[in-house]
Formats: C-alpha cells, sequence, structure tokens
C-alpha cells in the first residue's frame, strides 16, 4: 500500500518534472540567459552568479541585487532594496499552499519547497494543479521546482562565458519574453473574475505608484489593486444575485 | 558601512549575497507557508490573497515594460508598449494561445527596431 502511494508519487514527482520542457520553463530558461548577460556585464563572477542563482531564484530579486552592488549599496540597504522588491513572494506563495497542501502534508517539507517558488512556478503550478489528484500534488510541484531551478543553475554555468557575445537586439528581446509571458500566461491561467480585474488595476497601478512611491511601487500596486479587485467582484456577484 | 566590496576575502561576497539576497527572499516565502497553512480553500479570504498576488505580478509586469533593464532600456518606450499591446490582443484573437501573443510581441519588437531609424 505505501510502496505504491510511494510509486505514485515519484510518477508525480517525474511529470512535474517534465515541466521543463513545458513553455514557461523555455521561456524562463531565456531570460535566465539575459539575466546571465547583465551578470558578466556588472562584472559579478560566475561562482557568485552561479549561487546567486540557487540561492535567490526569483530573477527580479537578482536584477536588484546585482544593481544594488553596481550602485554600491551598502549590505542593509541592499537588504531592503531586495526584501521589499520581494513581499510579493508572501501573497503568492500563500496563494499556492492551499492548492497543493493535504492535512497530512508536514510544514516543513512546504518550508523548504516554498524556496523554488517565483513567479514562473507559479503560474506554471496554478495552471496544472487541478488535473493533479491532491495527494501527488506536493510530489508534482516539487518535481519541477527542484528541476527548473537546477536547470537554470546549470544553464548560468555553461554560458557564463559566451554570454557577454550575445547582439544587443537579441538581448533586448530576451528581456521582452518575460514581461510578455507572464501577460498572456497570467491572464490564460486566471480562472476568477476578481484575478482579471486584479490583473487590470495592477497594470495601471504600477507605473502609477512608481510615480509616487517608487520604492513600495510593486506593494502598494498589488495591495490597493488587489484589495480594489475583491471588493469590485464582490460588489459584482451581489448585484448579480439580487 | 558595509558594503559589497568591504572585505577582500573570497568568501565575503557570498555572505553578502546570502543575507542580502537569499535571507530578503526566503523570510517571504517562509511568512507565505505559515499564511497559507491557515488559508481554507474556496474562502473569501484566499480569493483576497490571489487577487492581491495577482495584481501584484500585474505591476511588476507593467514595470518590465515601461522601466526594463539591460539591452531592452535602448528600445523606444512607445515601441515596447505597443509591441506587448499587440501581442496580447493576438493573444486574445487567437484563442488564448499564449505562443501566438509572444510571437506578436517579439516580432513586433525587433522588425520595428529594425525598420526605425
Amino acid at each position: 500500500m505505501s510502496t505504491l502511494s510511494a510509486e505514485r508519487g515519484a510518477y508525480w514527482f517525474l511529470k512535474g518534472a517534465r515541466g521543463i520542457a513545458s513553455l514557461p520553463a523555455i521561456i524562463l530558461m531565456s531570460a535566465f540567459v539575459g539575466f546571465c548577460g547583465f551578470a558578466v556585464e556588472a562584472g559579478i563572477p560566475l561562482g557568485q552568479t552561479v549561487f546567486m542563482t540557487g540561492m535567490i531564484w526569483a530573477l527580479p530579486a537578482k536584477v536588484l541585487l546585482v544593481g544594488s552592488i553596481l550602485a554600491g549599496a551598502s549590505l542593509p540597504a541592499a537588504f531592503v532594496t531586495v526584501a521589499l522588491s520581494s513581499i510579493r513572494l508572501m501573497p503568492m506563495v500563500a496563494a499556492l499552499i492551499p492548492e497543493i497542501r493535504t492535512p497530512k502534508t508536514p510544514t516543513w517539507l512546504l518550508l523548504v519547497l516554498s524556496h523554488f517558488i517565483a513567479i514562473t512556478a507559479y503560474v506554471f503550478t496554478m495552471e496544472r494543479i487541478r488535473d493533479v489528484p491532491r495527494e501527488h500534488r506536493v510530489a508534482f510541484f516539487a518535481g519541477f521546482g527542484i528541476t527548473v531551478t537546477s536547470a537554470n543553475i546549470l544553464l548560468v554555468a555553461v554560458i557564463y562565458s559566451t554570454v557577454s557575445s550575445l547582439p544587443a537586439m537579441l538581448a533586448g528581446a530576451l528581456f521582452f519574453l518575460t514581461p510578455v509571458y507572464f501577460l498572456t500566461s497570467i491572464w490564460a491561467s486566471t480562472r476568477e473574475r476578481a484575478g482579471r480585474i486584479a490583473m487590470v488595476i495592477g497594470l495601471a497601478l504600477g507605473p502609477l505608484f512608481h510615480q509616487v512611491a517608487p520604492e513600495f511601487d510593486i506593494l502598494y500596486a498589488g495591495v490597493v489593486g488587489g484589495t480594489l479587485a475583491f471588493f469590485a467582484d464582490r460588489l459584482w456577484k451581489g448585484r448579480a444575485a439580487s | 558601512m558595509i558594503g559589497y566590496a568591504t572585505f577582500e576575502a573570497w568568501w565575503w561576497p557570498y555572505v553578502f549575497i546570502a543575507i542580502a539576497g537569499w535571507l530578503a527572499t526566503d523570510i517571504w516565502r517562509w511568512l507565505g507557508v505559515l499564511v497559507g497553512n491557515r488559508l481554507k480553500q474556496d474562502s473569501a479570504a484566499l480569493t483576497w490573497v490571489r487577487a492581491v498576488a495577482t495584481a501584484l505580478l500585474a505591476a511588476v509586469i507593467a514595470k518590465l515594460i515601461l522601466y526594463p533593464t539591460g539591452e531592452l532600456a535602448g528600445v523606444p518606450v512607445a515601441l515596447r508598449v505597443v509591441a506587448a499591446a499587440a501581442g496580447f490582443a493576438a493573444f486574445l484573437l487567437a484563442g488564448k494561445r499564449i505562443w501566438v501573443g509572444i510571437v506578436t510581441a517579439l516580432g513586433l519588437l525587433v522588425g520595428g527596431q529594425l525598420l526605425l531609424p
């Protein structure tokens, strides 16, 4: 019985790992080529670039950390910059956890696996998780998260020495791939009306708050935009019901 | 103030990255696990958290397009916005096929740069 369930778990782990050949994973790897080029340009040595890839994992946080290093920021200043930009990880993780855990999933396992959550893993998992039996969702997520993170660590290590010769136009296109992919895939994977409203409001509020409070723009746009979307959705539902 | 280049030791940059990078991101993931563990599926609280997460991502997207880093910063902002908007429209028209949106947006971005003086 338990060996059978372990076998099923291994099956779903591998199924998640196969996500390395999916569109989101391939786009993420292209974005990592772009990041690697940025790190080379900034003069970050190979070992540290690889270390960052594995330890931080979230791409925007890495770009900000390299930017802070370039600007000669102090350790506390760099910490605050990266930490502020990464608050967004909290609601993402909080939204993902109820989708993958069972009442029996140990918290320590979720704490360890949470490291592999970044935008791509979030989008990939939210898009596919409903087709995975609940008791195997953690295995499915672990398979995808661990494989994609390891693959990108390897990728960065391998391309580091050749990436600087990338033509400017191609490098620009690689940086553009990420926002366009997020824009379309998040829309495609959002089933709730509240999510679609949040998307539209967030797109508008991001640049708006960037003018007013550039340090906290993402955070403000998320909390204000998400709350507005939540209440707009409630209002809509209430009106439809009456 | 202690910075990235303060100490000569080979391991110092790794400590700097571990504190300002790893710790600064993973604390939010751990907090997210603790919060997420208390959220019930199909609850209003989870809908709100998901809406906040989506709005945050949307703000990140808008910033990546409007205020990019690296080589993309050299591309005119109007071209970036038009390419992204046209890509999204193509994605919707093609029955939410993501690759159609991406090919359209990238094609316009590169084509626009080749055509513009």
